[in-house]
């Protein structure tokens, strides 16, 4: 389906982005979209809101939660923009694209839902204070991010729940410049990793009350993979320590790229160099007919990290148009704790 | 026994073979008509179902508002509640002459939309070229050669997931073709919607929730269908007279052989079965011969037929005839249940047949009388029937139900009034001979009544049609002229070239008359609003139907709208009552014009008040009033001076060929139906007459034996005829007449949305008056013929027989 096509071009900028590389060093690519530049300093909470001049970025929430009946679920949120031109405009015309995923994992069943939507008149659109990003009835709004009320519904499930920042905001790599290459492709990339959430999830069987953590990924971008790179495993980890691991394997033909952020128990980030953290698949599911890894050692040697990560339930499969694996995964091992795990490319 | 049984069957046909051939002929030509008809009808059924899918339209529910286009705000809030729609800009695309539907939609909530989801379309396009500009328009490949030479248009994706003569396109792309921005005209709601969405009243109290199935265009069509299957029915009843009237035939011969072989021992039940199965190959045969013919005169007539249905109703209907089931077994049932129904007479006297004693003579007259009452009194009710349909229920159907209950009640009494003229006529008969003609003549009656009746229908049918197409014509000829007052039409290539083409034109012709139009909506279905600046020529000409006095006044100091026949029928307003066009544009009505030949509502204003409402009103077309001598000179001038093509300027006598070519060809299909169906009713004369004839030899022969020669009595059988042909063509006439007016007073008005004068055309009537004669004699020839060649030693044996 073209469309799929679509959001599969912008999401993987696949071609033409990694021939415009070239143009790096202008501020734009070959189409006219912005590229990140190191040593641009973010201002928040301007940048809470949409850069429509970049082609790519997202708001994405991932949480693990804990009901009143003791199941574990997590829950996932997320608002896609895609740009097909550097620019904005009002009604149809807007070339700006919105996607909204949302899922809701249980030890043994997984709910997904996907919205799409035209920038430019109002069906969905994120402004960045007071903080609202929306996408049809799905929202995540609140007078700024630290204190959030987030929505979504599909036709089986929905949730409602309330988000608190206990934290500061973490910048990662170089301060919000994160390479995703070593050709040297690179995004904005920025989180807020500590949000205390509670609230109600709607299941076929009724609702459940759950509390848990939550954790906010905001990243934009014109070129965010190599053309050989064909998928990442994407890692947001918090140990019951109070540390945190954020870490991703981009698997490319050429060798994988590796990078992450270590958050230490105080709130200070530390970016881990390509090599620094690592995983391996253990075992794989066969999920969607194809063979997905859900066990991993994860380790970073210089933090003396080395664990089993293992998902709550293998067959969280995003069935979306552009589809991936997204779940909640619990940790064992050196450290232990709960986290989420993303596989593209499978 | 049963082979020796065979092959007596068998012997009988080998000595008939023109009975054979009538039988089935007239079986193959019933099925015929009704297998094209039908084949027809599910061509354009399967058209239309479709489109509907490719639309995105079957059974979708959709919103509409009560009050124009729907604002893209409000599309969002109800997103933003939940509800899982899709915004659809529906609007006519006119470039150069030509009209196309533009179908604009959001593509990333009609990623359902075959166009967008086979799996053929992933390599025809990039999601990204369609959603910016200049777009791409999705079109069939009809479609896309007819846009293709058309300037400033984006490129096309040619696929077969588009109806002809739509134009598919992201609404982004459709809102400035259409110069519509903003404007949604329906939303499609999705199947699946999310549990706990608040209700429609509540966020959207303006809109219509329904299913679009039951739209406008899916009425009229039906209409259509329902017309042609009516007359697809007529042939088939008057097929199955011909049928009736040779097995009937094959029976009566066949006594003696039937009880030849029961007294050799063949059981009744047996020979019963044999009966069966002999008519039952007959009627598989004779279907499948129908089929064949029937796929044929389906195959020639269709094209007309989607002419008509795209002109008049403007939906897509497909050129080329598919085999489809559901045909092809109503056509094969059709045949083996019209020769069982029409056998059933013949097989009831063959199971009742005594064994042994001979027939007796049958008198025809027997039991007639009683018969007829009966006929009389059921074919009266059935009359009633239809009346009391039409002043109980409105609409279509009961138009159909009147028109059925007066065509089969006239049937029914058909020979009740015969046999009443025929006894009226014997009371003025003088002498022995005249006496018995007239007798004679009543005898008969039954024996030919159903032929009669065959006839009756078709010549009634072609009156009534007749009258209704060349009412219609006669009407429309008139109004072409009322309405194509000016002498010349130009269309510019853009807005700057029009008013360049004005300026020039003003000083030297009599009038320059602008046509621009704007596409709003009413009620949920488009309606183009005219600007027209005030002339004598609208004044003087314009065809109005209703107006108040002061009509052209009004609508020259925009305080005052005209509306078409078909706006005023459909939403039921007449001058006084007040036209929404606009949430803030109201008017009221000042007059109502006829505007035949167009399936959509349109309005006119003054140019002002259209131009004071509507932003980018196109300013490309013109009338122009000059002297006709000057027509020929001006337009080579325009054409040279500003660089026209020769199809940006009409002369009012070429547009005129041009709407009466459509306008025939939107009549061709009636017109064939209607000639074959008196062709299948003189068919049926011959068979009859034919049946009649071995039947009457011991009637004839004691005339004869008085006196009468053979010479007399084939020229007395010849007017006896044509006597019969005449009076049921009388009859006929009344008949026709009530048809043609039902038709054009009540069928037409539901149908089409306009109602139509009716004009009388007794030259066509005297012409199917000696048509019909003429069928008759010709079926009386043959028998007649016989009867003066007959040996007189065959005469005489009617006397050696005689008990």
């Amino acid at each position: 389906m073209p469309v799929k096509a679509l959001l599969i071009a912008v999401l993987m900028a696949l071609g033409t982005l990694t021939q415009a590389q070239g143009f790096a060093g202008l501020g734009t690519d070959a189409d006219g979209f912005a590229t990140p530049q190191r040593g641009t300093d973010l201002q928040f909470p301007r940048d809470h809101g949409p850069h429509p001049d970049f082609r790519i970025e997202w708001w994405y929430l991932t949480a693990t939660l804990t009901g009143e009946d003791g199941v574990d679920y997590g829950i996932q949120w997320t608002l896609f923009r895609s740009a097909l031109a550097p620019t904005e405009a009002e009604g149809w015309q807007s070339p700006q694209v919105w996607m909204g995923h949302a899922g809701l994992t249980t030890p043994t069943q997984h709910y997904f839902a996907e919205r799409l939507a035209r920038g430019g008149i109002g069906q969905a659109g994120v402004t960045a204070h007071p903080f609202d990003a929306w996408i049809d009835d799905w929202q995540m709004a609140g007078d700024d991010l630290s204190d959030l009320r987030l929505v979504a519904r599909g036709d089986v499930f929905s949730y409602d729940l309330r988000m608190q920042a206990d934290g500061a905001l973490i910048r990662h790599g170089d301060n919000g410049y994160s390479v995703k290459s070593e050709a040297g492709q690179a995004s904005y990339y920025y989180s807020q990793p500590a949000y205390q959430i509670d609230g109600v999830l709607h299941l076929p069987d009724g609702p459940v009350r759950v509390t848990g953590d939550g954790w906010l990924d905001r990243e934009w971008s014109s070129q965010p993979l190599a053309e050989d790179q064909t998928g990442w495993d994407w890692f947001s980890l918090s140990f019951d320590d109070g540390e945190r691991l954020m870490g991703f394997i981009l698997r490319g033909a050429q060798g994988d790229f590796t990078s992450g952020t270590w958050i230490a128990a105080d709130g200070t980030a530390t970016a881990l160099p390509h090599g620094a953290f690592q995983a391996d698949p253990l075992g794989t599911t066969e999920v969607a007919g194809r063979q997905v890894p859900t066990r991993w050692r994860v380790y970073v040697p210089e933090r003396g990290l080395d664990a089993q990560v293992m998902a709550l339930n293998p067959n969280s499969w995003m069935g979306t148009a552009f589809a991936y694996w997204e779940g909640p995964v619990s940790v064992t091992g050196s450290h232990t704790g709960r986290g989420y795990l993303e596989m593209t490319g499978y | 026994m049963t082979r020796m049984a065979l092959l007596a069957f068998w012997s009988h046909w080998r000595r008939h073979p023109v009975q054979f051939f009538t039988l089935i002929a007239g079986l193959a030509l019933a099925t015929a008509l009704w297998s094209a008809v039908q084949a027809i009808n599910a061509e354009a059924r399967a058209s239309y179902a479709q489109a509907a899918v490719q639309l995105g339209v079957d059974g979708t529910e959709i919103l509409t508002a009560l009050d124009g286009p729907i604002a893209v705000s409000q599309y969002v809030a109800l997103r933003r509640a939940g509800w899982q729609v899709s915004p659809v800009l529906d609007g006519t695309l006119r470039r150069e002459g030509q009209s196309f539907r533009v179908l604009g939609v959001d593509l990333l909530s009609s990623a359902d939309l075959p166009a967008f989801a086979a799996p053929e379309a992933a390599q025809n396009f990039q999601a990204a070229d369609v959603l910016t500009p200049p777009g791409r328009l999705f079109a069939s490949p009809e479609t896309a050669a007819s846009l293709a030479h058309l300037p400033d248009l984006p490129p096309i994706i040619e696929t077969a997931n588009v109806p002809p003569d739509v134009v598919l396109t992201d609404i982004g792309i459709a809102e400035q073709l259409l110069n519509r921005s903003g404007q949604i005209d329906r939303l499609r709601v999705m199947p699946v919607q999310s549990a706990g969405i608040p209700p429609l009243a509540d966020i959207a109290p303006n809109l219509r929730r329904s299913t679009q199935t039951s739209g406008e265009t899916d009425r009229l069509t039906d209409s259509f269908h329902l017309n042609l299957t009516a007359f697809g029915l007529l042939a088939f009843a008057v097929g199955l007279f011909i049928v009736h009237g040779t097995v009937g035939l094959s029976f009566e011969q066949r006594r003696a052989m039937f009880r030849t072989l029961r007294a050799l021992g063949l059981p009744l039940r047996r020979l019963t079965v044999l009966a069966v199965a002999e008519l039952m190959i007959f009627a598989v045969i004779a279907g499948l011969l129908g089929l064949a013919a029937g796929y044929t005169i389906a195959g020639a007539l269709l094209p007309d037929v989607s002419t008509t249905l795209r002109g008049l109703y403007g939906v897509p209907a497909a050129n080329t005839l598919h085999l489809r089931p559901e045909w092809v077994a109503s056509g094969l049932g059709m045949a083996i249940l019209g020769t069982g129904l029409a056998s059933v007479q013949a097989l009831w006297r063959l199971w009742r047949m005594p064994l042994l004693a001979a027939p007796g003579l049958q008198s025809w007259a027997a039991g007639a009388r009683r018969t007829n009452r009966i006929m009389a009194v059921i074919g009266i009710a059935l009359f009633l029937a239809g009346v009391v349909a039409m002043v109980l229920f409105d609409g279509l159907v009961a138009g159909f139900a009147l028109l059925a209950g007066m065509m089969l009640g006239a049937a029914l009494i058909l020979a009740p009034i015969l046999s009443l003229i025929l006894r009226l006529g014997a009371r003025t008969a003088n002498g022995p001979i005249s006496e018995w003609i007239w007798a004679d003549l009543r005898a008969q009656l039954p024996g030919v009544s159903l032929a009669l009746m065959a006839l009756l229908l078709a010549l009634a049918a072609n009156i009534g049609v007749g009258t209704m197409v060349s009412s219609f014509r006669l009407t429309f000829t008139g109004w072409l002229d009322q309405r194509l007052a000016s002498e010349l039409y130009v269309t510019a290539r853009d807005d700057a070239q029009g008013a360049a083409i004005e300026d020039w034109l003003t000083p030297q012709v009599d009038a320059v008359l602008p046509i621009r139009s704007f596409e709003f909506s009413h009620a949920g279905t488009p309606l183009f609003v005219y600007g027209i600046r005030d002339h004598a020529t609208y004044r003087d000409n314009w065809p109005l139907l209703a107006y108040t006095p002061d009509v052209w006044d009004m609508v020259a100091s925009g305080t005052g709208v005209l509306i078409n026949e078909q706006l005023a029928r459909r939403s039921q307003i007449w001058p006084g009552d007040t036209l929404t066009i606009s949430p803030k544009w109201s008017l009221p009505v000042a007059g109502v014009y006829s505007d035949y030949g167009n399936p959509t509502g349109q309005a006119i204003v003054s140019l002002d008040a259209l131009l004071s409402h509507a932003r980018d009103v196109p300013n490309r077309r013109f009338g122009i009033r000059v002297a006709p001598d000057r027509v020929r000179a001006l337009s080579q001038e325009l054409q040279t001076r500003f660089d026209l093509p020769s199809t940006a300027l009409i002369n009012q006598a070429g547009l005129k060929a041009r709407s009466m070519e459509v306008f025939d060809k939107t009549f061709v299909v009636t017109g064939a139906l209607n000639l074959l169906t008196l062709g299948v009713a003189g068919f049926a004369i011959l068979t009859s007459l034919l049946t009649l004839w071995s039947l009457r030899l011991p009637q004839l022969a004691p005339v004869w034996a008085l006196g009468m020669t053979r010479s007399q009595l084939a020229r007395l059988e010849v007017v006896r005829s044509l006597a019969l042909a005449a009076l049921t063509a009388l009859i006929a006439l009344p008949l026709g007449l009530g048809l043609a007016w039902v038709l054009l007073a009540v069928i037409n008005v539901e149908a089409f949305g306009w109602r139509l004068p009716m004009y009388l055309f007794p030259l066509d009537w005297l012409r199917l008056f000696l048509l019909a004669l003429l069928a008759a004699g010709l079926a009386a020839v043959i028998p007649a013929r016989r009867l003066y060649r007959l040996p007189p030693s065959d005469l005489l044996k009617v006397f050696a027989d005689a008990r």
